[in-house]
């Protein structure tokens, strides 16, 4: 029988194989990712705090939407949302365009590239706490070696609370502004973290364009910059819309960098970190969901669109 | 009279080799052959040094960094390295117990590998090989999951696991960190076995082996490269992990893995920062080995999906 229709049978038994092989990753991702998030919905519509958890239990259907008033009316919500926004768009366009001058300035080979190469991804893949404990070393006012040569070499007149300040007066060409100092620095640590990340992916995608293309330019007298602006650049692009979303869903809810950094303090506190004081510090659910639930609402905007234009085709049927 | 109308004639060809050397062309190969090198110097400083300063800073003595902040070395009889049994012996005997954070760690990442890959492997194979229903729709699902990371599973895994009571159990740790964690394993190990040629099973069918004999006996084997640098990457992410082990084990000191150990520590005025500094590059040189050792297999996995953007 198996002899006659041997297709049909290995088609079925492969199908009963590809459930029974799958189904273990299905059943942990459903309950321990898909079905807590759509709880953190129910959650958000529910006056829950950690406190009366026991006695409310974890089901039930005292919904109001009371968590999203308090949240929108309470002020520090929006706020953090526009923090968010510009720490992510920010440290996102900083990342790339370091990782972009990394990849144009390692792409011709030399004696060492591959150590430099190598030690150019050791952000990315150090611990995160031992990394950003070693930037508040440096960065401290009292014993930081940043500010300890700045104020010898370049001139400051007392060192800065990178992460302490909310803002501070820069005088440029005799005009006085204000800059938010820690924001600016928890976003270049961002950019230092995660340049890397961009760096590998242009790297990559360098090295496969064909080396004719860039020939063809050169004989027909291009320079450099017009060779990289004209011929690179429009290669390159697709990649750096790929990273751009990428990197941008990944730091719009980052957590660990700006929590250990600053602690949320000093003008830098995003939703993530806003989400975790809610329910730690103030032990309240209810609006840690809400809040969270809005976070997950712009993000899922963003992964859309990302799942739908960049998401690999099946390439087999 | 007649030199002075030679000269410029005499000139002519110089100023011609001037002008060449200086067309738009010449002027921008020089500066970027130039900026080039000092782009690298700069990447290089600031990726190496904090590393640098990190090691620097675990061993000098502490009235010896306060004095002088700006230290770029030490000599090597100044080196101290008391402030790494500092950081390692227990907390009876006046360290900070490092050593238990070490061994926390270690049983929260190795678990978090061996479970991963139990139920990764699989997964992997029958995303890239088998037909069955929803495959496709599973694949989406993984990638949204891989994309959708972190603070929001906070809340509810916290509330959660403080309910059944698993909250401030390194068994709770494991179970979240392979929950999230297991899609982007699939999807790595996916990309490779769809590099395996597929007529290798096809024969080891012909010989009459069963779908499990082909994966066990062909299919594993070969992927064994990305299989080793799948666990190298879990393992690498779990021992780095920071929001869940906060969540979670902040209770117990017993129970802290390093990084928190680090984190809960570093605000204490009480530890001086060097034998900090000593804790950050215990945390960090497990990683920075397992880096090094295996820089080639990681970067191909992290950009399997580059050309397909």
């Amino acid at each position: 029988m198996s002899r006659r229709k041997p297709q049909v049978s290995l088609a079925r038994s492969d199908a009963r194989a590809g459930i029974a092989l799958i189904s273990p990753t299905l059943v942990i991702v459903i309950f321990m990712v898909v079905l807590p998030i759509l709880w953190t919905v129910m959650l958000a519509f529910r006056p829950l705090s950690l406190l009366n958890l026991i006695a409310t239990g974890l089901f039930g259907t005292d919904f109001t939407l009371d968590n999203f008033r308090t949240v929108l009316n309470e002020g520090g919500f929006v706020e953090s949302l526009v923090t968010t926004l510009a720490y992510s768009v920010l440290g996102t366009a900083s990342a790339i365009v370091m990782g972009l001058v990394a990849a144009l300035a390692l792409r011709r080979s030399f004696r060492g590239r591959t150590f430099v190469r190598a030690a150019m991804l050791l952000p990315y893949v150090a611990p995160v706490v031992a990394v950003t404990f070693v930037w508040r070393t440096m960065l401290d006012p009292q014993f930081g070696i940043v500010n300890h040569w700045g104020t010898r070499l370049l001139g400051w007149d007392e060192p800065i609370a990178f992460l302490s300040q909310r803002s501070s007066e820069v005088s440029l060409f005799g005009l006085e502004f204000g800059v938010p100092t820690a924001l600016f620095s928890v976003i270049a640590f961002e950019a230092w973290r995660s340049f890397p990340f961009a760096f590998l992916f242009l790297m990559a995608r360098l090295q496969a364009v064909p080396a004719t293309i860039e020939e063809a330019a050169q004989v027909d007298g291009a320079t450099p910059s017009q060779r990289f602006r004209y011929v690179l650049l429009p290669q390159l692009l697709p990649t750096i819309a790929v990273l751009s979303i990428l990197r941008f869903i990944w730091t719009f809810n980052s957590f660990d960098d700006i929590y250990l950094l600053t602690g949320g303090g000093a003008g830098t506190e995003v939703v993530s970190v806003r989400v975790f004081n809610f329910l730690t510090a103030r032990g309240d659910i209810g609006l840690a969901s809400a809040q969270a639930l809005v976070l997950a609402a712009i993000l899922a905007v963003f992964v859309g669109i990302f799942l739908w234009r960049f998401a690999p085709k099946e390439e087999k049927t | 009279m007649a030199t002075q109308t030679r000269q410029p004639s005499a000139l002519e060809p110089h100023k011609a080799t001037r002008d060449r050397r200086w067309t738009r062309d010449a002027v921008e190969n020089r500066v970027f052959g130039v900026l080039r090198w000092v782009v690298i110097a700069g990447l290089l400083v600031i990726t190496v040094f904090p590393f640098y300063y990190m090691a620097l800073l675990s061993v000098r003595a502490l009235d010896e960094v306060l004095q002088d902040a700006g230290a770029l070395w030490v000599s090597p009889s100044e080196i101290n390295l008391g402030t790494y049994t500092s950081v390692l012996s227990s907390p009876d005997s006046g360290g900070q117990g490092f050593l238990i954070f070490m061994r926390n760690s270690a049983v929260v990442a190795l678990g978090t590998v061996a479970l991963t890959l139990l139920v990764a492997l699989p997964g992997a194979y029958a995303v890239s090989r088998l037909e069955f229903f929803g495959r496709r729709q599973i694949s989406v699902l993984f990638l949204a999951v891989y994309l959708f990371p972190g603070i929001l599973l906070a809340v509810p895994l916290f509330v959660f696991f403080t309910r059944i009571g698993l909250r401030g159990t390194l068994v709770g740790l494991l179970i979240v960190y392979v929950s999230q964690i297991v899609a982007v394993s699939i999807y790595m190990l996916r990309n490779y076995f769809d590099t395996i040629p597929e007529s290798l099973e096809e024969s080891a069918a012909l010989d009459g082996c069963g779908r499990l004999g082909i994966m066990w006996r062909i299919s594993l084997p070969l992927a064994m490269p990305a299989i080793v640098a799948n666990a190298l990457f879990v393992f690498m992410i779990a021992w780095n992990e920071f929001l869940f082990a906060l969540l979670f084990l902040v209770a117990d000191r017993e129970n802290w893995t390093v990084s928190l150990g680090l984190s809960q520590l570093a605000g204490s005025i009480e530890i001086p920062t060097t034998v900090l500094m000593a804790g950050s590059v215990i945390l960090t040189v497990p990683i920075i080995v397992i880096f090094f050792l295996s820089e080639r297999l990681l970067t191909e996995g992290l950009t399997a999906g580059a050309e397909k953007g």
